[in-house]
């Protein structure tokens, strides 16, 4: 057997075997190092070299005992210039290596630092350069296939128990059709990338990329060894990972590695290390590792820069050369949030109160990378700020909880940024009701409006507010108030118009499909327990989920956008739930809007398409139907004949009693009855 | 259409038309009887079907009327939960088997004991074969012992009654307990199910097994209830492991499996339609984590030949226990861990599901 045959039976039963084959053999000397350019000394000397390099390299490790031997030439008894150190552990020598190697002892003598285990690689290094065989290019997989489907499905993948599964969502059918089944693809969870290419499995080893034409093989992979999370950039060239280590001192940070690496290549460029308080700002995450996404990217498709935030400090780096911009971070005292437009590069940020109210809360917008802050607010008497960026970076929505005169309780109310308007005007808005408590806020995507529900359980409003209606363009209005529904969270669909209002939690599930043009509800309907909502990306249908947070009723069910049930699949031990993304339509606008127009052109022959298949269906259901009752009549009538030949011997058994006539007592009979009431005889007199 | 119910006891049919989903609600009033101050266990009519014989875990079995409800008497004696009971065809005899290590033969009309087997361990199932001559009784394991099937013969005269067993079936697993055992067509074999998920055929003459259900198509979890079809020629078994399935009972073929969302307590099958009922419930532990509209005490109605839901009976506020359809077909009955028995009379909608 070939290895190629190897890996493709590996492959189809799901196991992972070359990965195994890349954990390096461990030599035993890994915690030595070679330390090159000592100056050469004579006997008297040695132990004053010895001395000084042992001084040097007790900062860095511990050093073994007897773990420094520095080589004499035996005929003169001088030193040959370099030295082996052996320290405790690997890691205590790769900390040495890299923090010494450099080191300058004095003019002519800087140290040159290697692992003892990279000797034999170094030493096998050709003198002669040779150019690397051009290969020749082979054109990869069409990693966007799955867009190209005949019947324009979506796609999603679900974990449920050991396994994960990929499905088409065909609703034609009323059922998921399989694309794509693994047990134990993951260790932990699946992630799509934003733009739907690829899927993301994270393993001990590493992360793993899977997507291609037809199914789902492996791209790439990326080793981090423990990988808890990943993260991708919003134009998918880029996979952050992160891995962090409990401290074996409770008292202590937990250590976190952060890696970025480039998704195609599967090359490293950069990683970060460090505690954990390096990668939080203080709060509650700080303790058991960073608030993820530690590195928020900006928006839009050239994943140019992306920004960190730690105590004081807002970190951006860029991806030419995945360094801080300017070589600097930028200080901001107290900073709290930041947060990306999501198409532009302006980072929106958020610092609270200081010195007991002289100093007020600020919320700015920071053009990067020139950090020139666009607009800035001053915000009095503030507990708490929330930023809300609509999808296409026109508005920012800005939370803001405010004490009362009391400080006993709060308030709240919006600042809105139009950030595409010259100066960006800023507006505030309060509630009719300003002591209304805010449940939840959610912006149409691509839209103007945005969606409030406020007031107090059980029974809050669901607000709707437009940015710009057709008498007022330049400020914000109210829609409609909904009162007293029973919802928690909103669930715009994505191409907007539409909002699911949900009452999860509490609400056990409580579904209502409402119409934001016409401010109409379309369907209420209600998913026992549900626990998660995700629409489609083409907002033609939502999933409703319940995950194994609860015990019972685990599975899904999808809908169509307006509320109609299609089809429920039970699961148990449903974990996760997750539609394929779609890049965005390189369609313009404008035409987007003549489709739009044109519809009725275009939905005849998706029409008939669906007729077919109901015509179809409803064919093979009825086969199916008639197959079932073939087989079920042959049953009966075996069953009949067995009954009428042991009929004498259940006689006998009942001592002679006719035993089965009453089988036939409870037969439905149709007994026509005629009865003659009254009968008068009259005599009609002719006229 | 939609003729939306008020009355949440109501019956709720969908009637599946190809694609379309429709609900068709009749207003069924169950009547609520109120006899027994402990869970249910096991509901049986009459072959008349116009007494009804429930069991609780209080130790007194009650007969109603099947007709109005009304309660007709109790039978007094034992000292355990009633876990089973049987009536003889002409409805003179009246069989119970309690957890007090007991089985008791009782007259119906004057509720006087006629006899008493008393085994070493709880009496789960009982049954009277086609000629009321024999009657299996199954027993669970208990200190020193391990589950059995005993068969005792029935006496004309209660005065000849005697307590030897004719036959004594051990179960090849005897720590699991074997939930129902019921006798096969002419009394040549006993059918068996229980907490090992297996069902077997036994000879009853012999004591041989003849046959043991495939573990690939069988249960996989333990058999709570067993339900033989009038004529003896197939029967219905529920399982934990949430599906009901039936057999052949003379091949022990699987016919059909119906598929549900909790684990099934009791079975039961119409004798006039071609429906099948199931009912269930998850755990007593976890039934306080459920809200009673999650549908987990329904009585569900699932077509015999297509294995499709139809409909559900709601009403119950805890597992379902047991469930026994008239003799004609057209009222049904529920006994829920609640400690009430519902009785369904079936109103003209129900004979008019089209599926």
């Amino acid at each position: 057997m070939e290895v190629v045959d190897i890996d493709a039976r590996a492959a189809k039963l799901g196991i992972d075997w070359s990965q195994d084959d890349q954990s390096e053999f461990d030599t035993g000397f890994g915690n030595i190092i070679v330390v090159d350019h000592l100056p050469v000394v004579p006997k008297e000397k040695f132990e004053k070299l010895e001395g000084v390099v042992k001084k040097i390299y007790n900062q860095l490790g511990v050093i073994k005992e007897n773990g420094l031997w520095m080589p004499v030439d035996p005929d003169t008894k001088m030193t040959l210039g370099y030295c082996f150190i052996e320290f405790n552990t690997p890691q205590e020598a790769q900390n040495a290596k890299e923090k010494s190697h450099g080191y300058k002892l004095d003019k002519s003598h800087i140290f040159a630092v290697n692992m003892f285990d990279d000797f034999d690689r170094l030493m096998n290094v050709k003198e002669e350069w040779e150019p690397p065989q051009a290969r020749p290019y082979v054109p990869g997989e069409n990693l966007q296939k799955w867009l190209t489907d005949e019947k324009a499905r979506d796609q999603l993948v679900i974990r449920s128990g050991p396994d994960t599964e990929v499905f088409w969502n065909d609703t034609r059918q009323k059922a998921p059709e399989p694309v794509h089944k693994r047990p134990y693809w993951t260790e932990s969870y699946v992630q799509w990338s934003p733009l739907g290419t690829y899927l993301v499995t994270l393993h001990k080893q590493g992360a793993a990329v899977w997507g291609g034409a037809d199914t789902f093989t492996r791209l790439m992979r990326y080793q981090h060894s423990m990988v808890k999370l990943v993260d991708f950039s919003p134009g998918e060239k880029y996979l952050v990972t992160y891995h962090s280590q409990e401290p074996s001192n409770p008292r202590d940070a937990s250590k976190v590695e952060i890696k970025v690496f480039d998704v195609r290549t599967g090359r490293m460029m950069r990683d970060f290390k460090g505690s954990a308080d390096e990668f939080s700002i203080g709060g509650p995450g700080g303790v058991a590792g960073a608030s993820w996404p530690v590195f928020r990217w900006a928006g839009g498709k050239d994943d140019k820069y992306f920004a960190k935030l730690s105590k004081n400090t807002i970190s951006v780096y860029e991806t030419e050369t995945f360094s801080l911009i300017d070589k600097k971070s930028m200080k901001v005292d107290n900073v709290v949030d930041i947060c990306w437009s999501p198409t532009d590069s302006i980072l929106s940020l958020f610092v609270p109160e200081q010195g007991g109210g002289n100093q007020p809360a600020k919320v700015a917008l920071v053009q990067i990378p020139s950090k020139v802050e666009l607009r800035q607010k001053n915000l009095f008497s503030v507990s708490d700020c929330k930023m809300y960026w609509q999808s296409s970076g026109e508005y920012l929505a800005v939370k803001v909880d405010r004490y009362t005169k009391t400080k006993k309780s709060t308030y709240s109310g919006f600042e809105l940024f139009r950030i595409k308007e010259r100066d960006i005007p800023i507006e505030v808005l309060e509630l009719d009701n300003k002591n209304d408590k805010i449940i939840a806020f959610a912006w149409e995507p691509k839209g103007h409006r945005f969606a409030v529900i406020h007031g107090d359980q059980p029974r809050p409003d669901v607000s709707f507010y437009s940015m710009k209606t057709a008498q007022n363009t330049g400020r914000v209005s109210k829609l409609a108030t909904l009162k007293a529904k029973q919802a928690n969270a909103l669930f715009w669909s994505p191409t907007g118009k539409y909002i699911i209002l949900a009452g999860l939690k509490g609400f056990n599930g409580q579904l209502e499909f409402f119409n934001v043009d016409e401010l109409e509800t379309m369907a209420t309907a209600e998913h026992f327990m549900a626990t998660d909502i995700e629409w489609d990306p083409t907002g033609r249908y939502v999933a409703t989920a319940v995950t194994s947070v609860h015990e019972m009723e685990n599975g899904f069910t999808i809908w169509s956008f307006n509320g109609i049930m299609l089809y429920r699949i039970l699961k148990d031990h449903f974990f996760q739930l997750a539609w394929r993304p779609r890049p965005p339509s390189f369609l313009t606008a404008e035409k987007e809007e003549e489709i739009a127009k044109t519809l009725k052109k275009y939905s005849k022959k998706y029409e008939a398409e669906d007729q077919d298949v109901s015509l179809l269906l409803s064919e093979q259901d009825r086969e199916k139907r008639k197959a079932l009752k073939e087989e079920w009549e042959k049953w009966v009538m075996q069953w009949k004949s067995l009954h009428e030949e042991e009929k004498l011997v259940r006689q006998n058994l009942r001592d002679g009693e006719v035993s089965d006539v009453e089988e036939d007592e409870y037969e439905a009979k149709e007994v026509e009855f005629e009865d003659l009431i009254d009968v008068t005889e009259e005599i009609v007199q002719e006229s | 259409m939609t003729i939306e119910c008020v009355n949440p006891e109501g019956l709720r049919f969908n009637q599946m038309k190809s694609s379309s989903h429709q609900t068709l609600e009749t207003r069924m009033r169950p009547i609520l009887m109120k006899g027994h101050e402990r869970p249910l266990t096991f509901l049986r009519y009459n072959r008349n079907g116009d007494l009804l014989f429930s069991c609780a875990k209080d130790h007194t079995p009650t007969v109603w009327f099947a007709d109005n409800g009304e309660r007709l008497g109790t039978y007094r004696g034992h000292s355990g939960a009633v876990w089973c009971c049987d009536i003889s065809r002409d409805s003179s005899r009246l069989i119970t088997g309690s957890a007090d290590q007991t089985a008791k033969l009782w007259d119906v009309k004057s509720g006087k004991e006629l006899f008493t087997f008393k085994f070493g361990a709880p009496a789960r199932s009982v049954d009277f074969s086609v000629d009321d001559h024999l009657a299996v009784i199954t027993t669970d394991h208990f200190v020193g012992t391990s589950s059995a099937i005993h068969v005792k013969r029935i006496a004309e005269d209660p005065e000849d009654q005697v307590g030897d067993s004719v036959l004594v079936l051990q179960s090849p697993d005897g720590k699991k307990k074997i939930n129902r055992a019921v006798w096969g067509p002419l009394n040549q074999t006993i059918v068996s199910g229980g907490e090992d998920a297996a069902i077997r055929i036994w000879d009853a003459e012999t004591g041989k097994l003849l046959k043991q259900s495939d573990e690939e198509v069988g249960h996989k979890e333990a058999i709570t209830s067993l339900c033989k079809a009038a004529d003896d020629s197939h029967f219905l078994t529920g399982s934990h492991d949430k599906t009901a399935k039936l057999w052949d009972m003379r091949t022990l073929t699987l016919i059909k499996t119906y598929t549900t969302v909790v684990p099934v307590n009791a079975v039961a099958m119409s004798p006039l339609l071609n429906h099948v009922v199931l009912g269930g419930g998850q755990d007593a532990s976890a039934v306080t984590t459920t809200d009673h509209r999650a549908g987990k005490f329904e009585a569900k109605f699932y077509d015999t030949i297509l294995q499709e839901e139809i409909g559900g009976v709601k009403g119950h506020f805890g597992p379902i226990n047991a469930l026994a359809f008239s003799p004609d077909g057209k009222s049904f009955s529920s006994g829920g861990e609640d400690g009430y028995v519902r009785l369904h009379h079936f109103d003209s909608n129900y004979f008019n599901i089209k599926i």
